[in-house]
Parts: structure tokens; sequence; C-alpha cells
């Protein structure tokens, strides 16, 4: 839940142009209440009862867009995860992959890490989602519950620097070896140069002005 | 003259000159010093330049004669930075973006895209029905352009030169086509969020029907070539085995699932754009080898046909209906049209905006320079590409422009496969192997 001031994203640029007064606020989807739809109370429903410390190890439940997002708390992750996979009633056999999210303003739950996972026996979908302190950007690897997240672990530690504890081999994967810094993070610039067009200067991308 | 002397070469002046006298002789001692342990391990790096290696992948291979024991791959050499990009651009042009991820399956690419989109924006059932037609057309013609490059192009690394040909042949209609429908011929950026680009051109239904009737009698060729040929068979078969059991833990989708056994198709278990309108069956093998893929992709391509078939059908019967979304508030102002100059804003918008009326002056103004605010939340989107599940996973914060997109790409995923797939095998059989799980370089790096 965060404010966006002004009309316009790039400031300090000497633009005065805009209502400046204009405050937006972030509503972010708030979480759920039973019923869920579908088979959204299957899912948690057949969870709880396989796995008795839900209360614990589930933050919340959110029903967005006819998708569910569990929230899990990190050191319960790798077992909610193995019991996802192993219950006969869940089946979620395959993990889609693991995608990172920075939220800078969200504090000591800046980076958030997101799993889909697919279920072939039941064709059912849910997402995981972690939210963990960038301070201590520790999770457990989850590789020997799902071999196939091994390289997007591998990505979203090399875009985020979330370390995932655990991995057989932890390095980067798209940037070199060597390189600084987390490209995906919000506070790693995008970069670019001005481009000069008959005379007329455009900035880069990142510091050209934009709506909110 | 220095009076440097070397241990290994003595020398000595004669009247021809100085004469070195070359020994070492320890040869023989290196030689059994080499046999002692009986190892012959060499570590091996294909690529990232190499010609059967389908595009910049490194492979760094170990091997104990021609035997390989471990594999390894090096990927990241075409990382663009596509997903961080497109955090700077508005939700339209995002679709300029991604169309570039993996460049053999553009259509895809912006379908998953703009679907996503549009289930933030929840219009996904306002789309008109002709827009998902056309979409479904032009992802099917795709299709068999990108199964064209990969059965090709995996044909070529394993030395056999004529299908390369043929498929090109082939993939180069399914271009021409593109290239009329949407005046590009790859990246194209013509799905858009809220339907497509700009409407299929007069005459355009016929021209595709020609093609398929052509694409069908040529595809014969490839099949008389390839289909049972002894050569083919015994380069392909038992090789790259990745059973079921091994694809699901390493998640892997596609063609490479399907030659497991598992009738797993997208457009089957979970349709979007209205393939549960469509009659096709899903091709699986149960060999879990390359000759089974290659078996799969080559059968996909009638699969394909017979959809395209209904869709021009179904064109036939929705002609003149609109191919963007109603709300003017997110659906792209103008239709583009192709003019003698290339792809433009049609010239009856640019009449209308440019001479009578200002009102949609301002509104052209403000939808492309702003573009459309999207409630905030977060989507996953999963279509069936040529290579298998291609997902986005999209976080819109309410604003102007996407939060973070993320493509989870069935190339980058399926690459994984590459060590269960290789190890213990002949290294002439790592390029079948690659080949089968078709990696395309821009979609895996992104």
């Amino acid at each position: 839940m965060s404010e966006n001031k002004g009309s316009f994203g790039v400031a300090g640029s000497g633009d005065t142009s805009g209502y400046s007064g204009l405050v937006r606020t972030k509503v972010t989807p708030g979480s759920s209440e039973r019923p869920f739809g579908g088979y959204f109370d299957e899912v948690a429903d057949d969870l709880e009862r396989a796995f008795p410390e839900f209360g614990a190890a589930i933050e919340k439940v959110v029903v967005d867009r006819h998708e569910l997002t569990l929230y899990v708390k990190r050191d319960h992750l790798r077992s909610v995860a193995l019991t996802l996979r192993n219950t006969e009633s869940l089946r979620f056999e395959m993990c889609m992959g693991v995608n990172g999210v920075h939220y800078p303003d969200e504090k000591d739950r800046e980076l958030h890490a997101v799993y889909e996972l697919l279920s072939l026996t039941h064709n059912r979908r849910i997402r995981l989602e972690v939210a963990l302190p960038d301070s201590d950007p520790h999770l457990p690897s989850l590789v020997e519950v799902w071999g196939g997240v091994n390289w997007h672990e591998r990505e979203t530690f090399d875009m985020f620097g979330i370390i995932f504890d655990g991995h057989p081999g932890l390095t980067r994967i798209l940037m070199p070896d060597d390189w600084q810094g987390h490209p995906q993070r919000k506070d790693y610039p995008l970069g670019g140069i001005p481009v000069e067009y008959k005379g007329a200067t455009i900035p880069a991308p990142s510091e050209r002005r934009t709506y909110r | 003259m220095s009076t440097y002397s070397d241990p290994y070469a003595e020398s000595r002046e004669t009247t021809e000159g100085r004469v070195y006298s070359v020994t070492g002789g320890d040869w023989d001692s290196l030689a059994t010093e080499i046999g002692a342990t009986k190892e012959e391990r060499v570590v091996v790096n294909m690529g990232p330049q190499h010609p059967s290696t389908h595009g910049v992948l490194r492979i760094i291979l170990e091997l104990e004669g021609e035997t390989v024991t471990e594999t390894r791959c090096g990927i990241g050499y075409l990382h663009t930075g596509i997903e961080k990009n497109a955090e700077y651009r508005s939700w339209t042009q995002g679709v300029t973006f991604v169309t570039r991820m993996d460049y053999l399956a553009p259509i895809f690419n912006e379908t998953a895209y703009c679907l996503a989109v549009e289930k933030l924006l929840g219009i996904t059932g306002d789309v008109p029905e002709r827009a998902s037609i056309i979409r479904v057309l032009m992802m099917e013609l795709n299709r068999i352009s990108s199964h064209m490059v990969a059965l090709g192009t995996g044909a070529l690394e394993l030395g056999a030169l004529s299908p390369m040909i043929f498929a090109f042949r082939e993939r180069e209609l399914v271009l021409d086509l593109f290239e009329m429908i949407s005046g590009l011929r790859m990246n194209m950026a013509f799905v858009r969020p809220g339907g497509v680009a700009q409407d299929i051109p007069e005459g355009g239904v016929a021209k595709i029907r020609e093609t398929v009737a052509t694409l069908r009698k040529n595809f014969k060729d490839n099949e008389k070539l390839l289909i049972g040929n002894t050569i083919w068979m015994k380069r392909t078969q038992n090789i790259g085995y990745l059973d079921l059991a091994g694809c699901t833990t390493l998640g892997i989708t596609g063609p490479v699932l399907r030659s497991a056994g598992l009738p797993w198709d997208l457009r089957k278990v979970a349709p979007y754009c209205g393939y549960e309108n469509y009659d096709f069956d899903v091709i699986t093998t149960d060999t879990a080898d390359v000759y089974g893929r290659f078996l799969i992709r080559m059968q996909e391509l009638e699969q394909s046909l017979r959809i395209i078939e209904q869709a021009c059908d179904k064109l036939d019967k929705t002609v003149g209906q609109p191919v963007m979304v109603a709300d003017k508030k997110i659906a792209w102002p103008s239709q583009l049209s192709v003019g003698a100059d290339g792809m433009g804003n049609s010239l009856a918008h640019i009449r209308e905006i440019m001479g009578e009326s200002m009102e949609s002056l301002i509104h052209h103004f403000k939808l492309v320079t702003e573009g459309f605010r999207v409630p905030a939340g977060q989507v996953y989107v999963a279509i069936e590409s040529p290579r298998g599940e291609t997902g986005v996973h999209l976080v819109s914060d309410g604003g102007t422009r996407p939060y973070r997109v993320h493509f989870r790409e069935p190339s980058f995923n399926n690459l994984q496969s590459t060590s269960a797939m290789c190890e213990g095998s002949m290294i002439a059989d790592v390029i079948g192997a690659i080949a089968s799980i078709d990696p395309v370089m821009g979609g895996v790096d992104r």
C-alpha cells in the first residue's frame, strides 16, 4: 500500500508541467475469505488436512482474477512444497519456475519469490508467494522437491539477489559471472544513453518523463 | 651472440654455422605416465559459436573417449534485458519487446503477454471473437514456421542438408502470409492488448487457403525423406531419452513431454482464445527419444493446418466484425494499414485526427503517450507454444507501465534436461538431443 504523487514519474528534471497535487494510492488485492470458489476451497482444505501447521505456515490466502495465491512463511516453504507435491489429492507434480518481484516500499518484505505450481493429475494451478527482507535474503532451495526450479532459482538469484540455501550450484546464469548488482531490482537503474535527434536531446528511457 | 645455453638443445659451432642437437627423449616416460591413469578425460567447450548448437549456446562436455560423462550448459550470451526494459514502457509498447524473446515464435509471446494484460484488466471476455480467431490463425501459422526451423536445423545439425532446404521453403510461404497480414515477417507486434493490430486484408483468407493446400502437398517431401529413413532413424532412435518422471521433475512441457506419452497440450486441457471450438488431435509417441519428438513435430504440422482451415471458415462467417475491444480507453485508436511506404496508421484515421476532430487528436495523443492504467495485482497466463508452456507472470501496481514482466520460457526450462538426456551417451548424440529440445536462445536468455 503506497502512494504516487504528481502526474509524472521522473522528479528533479526541472519539469514543472503537470498537476503536482495528484495523489494516487496503490491498492493491491487483500486477503480473501472462504469460500474461495472453484477448486481453490478443495486445495486449501486438502492442504490444511495434510499439513497440520497450515495456520502457522500460511500468512494469507488471496484469490484474485480467478487465481489462488498462498502466502507462505519462508521457514515452512519446503514442507508446504513437499506436502503439495506428495499428497494424493493435491499432486502438484510440476513447478513452472520461480520468479522474483521487488517491492522496495514494503518494509522487511522487500523481496518476493513467486512459485507457479501445476498439477497434471488434476489440471490445477496455484501460486506460492514468499516475502523476505532485503537484509536477510535467504530462502530454502526447492531443487530437491522439483528439479526443474534449478535454473529458475539461479535466474532469481542473478536478477534479485535472493539466496537459495541448499541449491547445488547457485551462480549467475544470464549475467556475466563478475557482474555487480542484481539488474531486476527496482533500485538498479535501467541505464541507457540520451539520443540526439535533429538538435533535440531525448533522455534515456528511465530518465524520460512518464505518466504515473 | 649470447652465451645462453638451452638444456634441451646443446649447440656447437661448425663451419656451416651453429648446429643444435635437440634432445629430450623423455617422451617414453611421459607416455607411460599418462597411460598409468587409464583415463582419457577431456573437457570440451562446444559453443558458444558452434554451427550445431542451435544458437549462442555453450555446452561444456566432459568426455571419456567419445562418451559424455558430464554435460553443463552455459547460457546468457543473448541476454538483452527485455523484462527490465518492458518496465519502462507502456503496456501496449510491451508487445514490441516480448515479441523479440523467442524470435521463432513471436506471435506466441505476443498472445501470452496480451492475454495476461487482458486478464489483469478483466476484459478477457470482451475481446472480439474475430480477434481471437485471427490470433489462433496466426499462432498456428507460426507453429508451422517454428516447427519447420526445428526440423530443418535439427536435420542440418545431424548432417542431412535436403530437409533444411524443404523446411525453409515451407517456412518462407508462411512468412509471406505473415507479411501479407501484418506487414512484417518476424517480430510483428501484431497482437495487442484488447485484440489485434489490424484485420486480415481483402483476399487474405483465399491466399491462406491456397498456401495451406501448397503446404500440405509440400510437407510430403520431408515426410518421404525422413520418416522411416534408416540413417535418420539410426541417428535419432533411443537418443536423448527422457521419460515422463524425468519430464515432470524437470518441468518439461511441449513436444518433449508428449514424446513421453502424456497428451498434455494446453490448447486442449486449458483452452484459451477459443481453442475449445476447434477440432484437432494431440499427438503423442511413447518412445521418449529424438525420433519420437521428430514424429510429433511432423504430425503437429497437419493438426495446425486443420486448425487454420477451421479458422478460415470462421473468418468467412465473421467478416466485418471488430478485431479490437470496444472500450475506447484501451483499444488502440486507429487500425494500422499497409500502405505503399510500409505499415502505419490508416489514412482515414490520419484525416480524422489531423483535419476533422480535435477531440480525436487529443484522445489519440493521450492514449498513445500516456497509455492506460491497469488495476494492481498479478496474473500468470500460460499458452502452448511450439516448444511447450510459455507462461507470463505479470505484475501491475496500478500504473501505466508493467511493474514486472516475467516470461517462463519453455526453451529456458527445457534446456535444463540436456544433462539428463546426454550424460552417458556418445558425443555425436548430444547434437541430436539438443536439436530435439529445440531451444531458441532468444527465449532462453531474454
